[in-house]
């Protein structure tokens, strides 16, 4: 949190002679972390801190510890340190709503970051997880347009997990009506984890007699314990799905074991939350930010981005090496003759 | 009628307890049986199923010891997470660039290293239960937190996989000893218990204790030797998939003969359990430490005072439990294939469930071995069941919960009927 605070101190430092309003103050954007257990918020925050600096802002953050009551406190503080725009990554987005009112009264716009926060005063940024759902669907149902279906769901208390299986019916519902596809087998998987995954898909594949032809899972976690079950029946290589670009995930990818990753580039996500921080601050009304629509939810309705993931398969895999998500040696072990990966 | 078959029971001497537990799951599996429309009594299921229970049964083996002491140890769990991780970074990072990809050594060094690494940090945390007098319900919880964190730490959140292949071989299908080495196994294993028969009934003779009647041990030896026989049976009834020996053949070049079979016989994970599962059971037994660990769990102070190192003692029992975690984090990665932080997430619970369906008491002093694996076999039996019904997770955790406090109500009924402590 102390160097944190330091970083941005020395971000705000290096920004100081870059006046973007009337009265010759530059753009502050203050940041509240939910937490930094995660691996990908620090990613998310160097393209944060890099599209900021671009548009010559300064930032300042607060690291919430993953607790609600002390997020409060944090946008609190930052809204005293006299910040243009804030940018929420909610602990919980349901109770958020105290400081959304200093926000409002403050007069600064707020950007709901990757996790709702239902309330027309916030502009929502994130990925599109419907979206996710529908290009895993897609990818294993070209690759086999008919056959016995097994859905592996993420964890039955993560809202996401339904977001994704919703995404997915919308792609295969036409072929289990028309009688190509047969779902024998659908589960949720306790805490996303991928030894439960690993455990149902071997029930599953005891219980059918391995009459499976295709798994659609959720996550890549969860598709390593599906691929595991799947070799010990000498079934590995049919189509699996996954997401989050894990670079294991990627390997299996390159060998052939699973079809598809789905991959958020939480570096754009970063870039475009400052880029929008930065044009709210100087008086953008939501409505008018590009690209930007309405997304229901329940009855409420908030102005939204939602970037589109991108799904990788064995043609496109040099779009994360390009992109320096993965070294090409963890990619390519044990992988050979991939264009590549030579 | 039923006083004679009490009576029957009491001349062979066995544990009634062992009775019901067996009981309860017999019941179990054909109530599956049923249920799945008859797969899940079929050799692939059970082969599926001891596989599955491997880890949870290793590590259910040092709780007893933990629980029999009046402790208790949250941090395994997390423990498990953080060897398995430790020991994934060392196989595929360091291992391979000094030995070359593949080489025995490195599934040697690092499990050496897991071993140790587990000894340690539950060593240490025996020592702050034993020497500082933290509760071990505290430091434990302490444990548990840290070193889940620690797992993170060490990987940054990242999954390492693939593992190296021989490593793999510890954990699941693709390492067992085939079928003839599976009988010579049984063979073994059935001369030495005639042989422990025989000379337990010896070593009674000789100090004028009583003894069964000669046909109760034919009887027990005939039962024994069965069981292990229908086991080793069921094992090697499992054929390996035609899939994955079709493509064995087409690595070397070659076409599969019409008709060519091969069964599994029993994975290594299997065989690790039975030989922790008997090395804790002789130490429980057999060994002064044993003896210690009871009498110190049925009273602290007259063990104390009875000269017995009671915090030395702490110290052991807890680096022992980390050591099994160990092995368990072994089985466990190896299964998976890879090492991820969440790997081992909540096992402490099933851990001491098993445990605790085993007979273990909580008030200390009181708790078998064998039925901490067999209660883990029953908690293993009833999730995977469930899972091949189509029972949803949420709800099979709400009846595994309700069957725990079920089969302790239970186990408190007999022991108050029985007049067991």
């Amino acid at each position: 949190m102390k160097r944190r605070n330091l970083l941005g101190a020395l971000a705000a430092a290096t920004m100081l002679t870059t006046p973007a309003f009337a009265d010759g103050h530059s753009v502050t954007v203050g940041v509240s972390w939910s937490d930094f257990q995660e691996e990908r918020w620090k990613t998310d925050e160097a393209a944060m801190l890099a599209a900021l600096e671009a548009e010559g802002a300064k930032y300042l953050s607060a690291d919430a510890q993953s607790s609600a009551t002390k997020q409060l406190a944090d946008v609190e503080s930052l809204i005293t340190q006299g910040v243009d725009a804030l940018i929420i990554l909610a602990q919980d987005g349901s109770a958020i709503g105290p400081a959304l009112d200093a926000a409002e009264a403050a007069g600064i716009p707020v950007i709901g970051y990757d996790r709702l926060i239902a309330d027309p005063r916030a502009f929502y940024l994130t990925f599109d997880n419907v979206e996710v759902g529908r290009m895993q669907a897609r990818e294993v149902y070209k690759a086999k347009p008919s056959g016995n279906y097994v859905m592996i769901k993420g964890s039955p208390t993560d809202p996401n997990s339904d977001f994704l299986r919703g995404g997915q019916q919308e792609i295969i519902a036409g072929a289990i009506k028309a009688g190509d596809i047969t779902i024998v087998g659908e589960t949720y998987t306790d805490g996303w984890q991928p030894a439960n995954a690993q455990r149902n898909m071997e029930q599953i594949l005891t219980q059918t007699n391995n009459e499976v032809d295709a798994v659609i899972v959720s996550n890549d976690g969860m598709a390593g314990g599906v691929v595991a079950a799947l070799a010990s029946q000498g079934m590995d290589g049919i189509p699996v799905s996954g997401q989050d670009g894990d670079h294991a995930a990627l390997n299996r990818v390159a060998l052939g074991t699973q079809t598809v990753s789905v991959w958020k580039d939480s570096r754009e996500l970063g870039i475009n939350a400052g880029r929008i921080a930065v044009a709210l601050a100087k008086g953008t009304s939501m409505d008018a930010i590009e690209g930007q629509r309405p997304f229901k939810s329940g009855d409420v309705t908030v102005n939204s981005l939602l970037l589109a993931p991108q799904p990788i398969t064995k043609e496109n895999l040099d779009v994360v090496v390009d992109a320096k998500w993965i070294p090409k040696d963890v990619l390519c072990q044990g992988v050979t003759g991939l264009a590549v990966c030579e | 009628m039923s006083g004679g078959r009490g009576n029957l029971i009491k001349t062979l001497q066995i544990d009634t307890r062992l009775l019901g537990m067996v009981g309860a799951f017999v019941l179990i599996a054909l109530v599956f049986h049923i249920a799945t429309g008859g797969t899940f009594l079929t050799p692939r299921n059970l082969f599926t199923l001891t596989l599955q229970t491997a880890s949870v049964a290793v590590m259910a083996t040092g709780m007893v010891f933990v629980i029999v002491t009046r402790n208790i140890d949250l941090s395994i769990g997390s423990l498990l997470g953080i060897i398995g991780m430790v020991m994934g970074v060392i196989q595929v990072q360091i291992l391979p660039d000094i030995f070359g990809f593949g080489s025995p050594a490195i599934w040697l060094i690092t499990v050496a290293i897991g071993i140790f690494l587990g000894a340690a940090i539950g060593g240490f945390q025996g020592w702050l239960i034993g020497y500082l007098a933290i509760p071990s319900f505290i430091v434990t919880l302490g444990g548990l937190l840290i070193w889940r964190g620690g797992a993170w730490w060490v990987s940054r959140g990242t999954t390492i996989s693939p593992l190296d292949p021989n490593f793999v071989k510890l954990g699941g299908a693709t390492g067992t000893i085939g079928v003839t080495a599976s009988w010579i196994l049984a063979l073994v294993g059935s001369a030495l218990t005639i042989w422990f028969l025989i000379n337990t009934r010896r070593k009674h003779i000789s100090h004028g204790f009583a003894v069964k009647p000669i046909w109760a041990e034919y009887a027990l030896g005939a039962i024994l030797v069965g069981a292990i026989c229908g086991i080793t049976a069921i094992m090697n009834a499992y054929l390996v998939p035609t899939r994955i020996l079709q493509r064995r053949f087409e690595r070397e070049g070659l076409t599969m003969p019409e008709g060519y079979t091969e069964a599994y016989g029993f994975p290594i994970s299997v065989l690790i359990v039975l030989f922790v599962a008997i090395a804790m059971t002789i130490v429980a037994k057999k060994t002064r430490f044993g003896r210690y660990i009871f009498a110190m769990g049925g009273n602290p102070d007259a063990a104390e005072l009875s000269g017995i190192n009671t915090r030395l003692l702490t110290v052991k029992v807890f680096a022992l439990m980390g050591a099994l975690t160990a092995i368990a984090g072994v089985i466990a990665s190896a299964r998976l294939g890879a090492a991820g932080s969440s790997l081992g997430e909540l096992d402490e619970l099933r851990v001491i469930a098993a445990a605790v369906i085993g007979g273990t008491a909580l008030a200390g002093g009181v708790g078998t071995i064998y039925g901490a694996i067999l209660g883990a076999f029953i908690m293993q039996a009833l999730v995977s069941g469930m899972g091949m019904v189509g029972v949803d997770s949420p709800l099979q955790n709400m009846i595994v919960g309700g069957v725990l406090i079920l089969a302790v109500w239970i186990d408190i009924l007999y022991r108050r009927r029985t007049g067991d402590s």
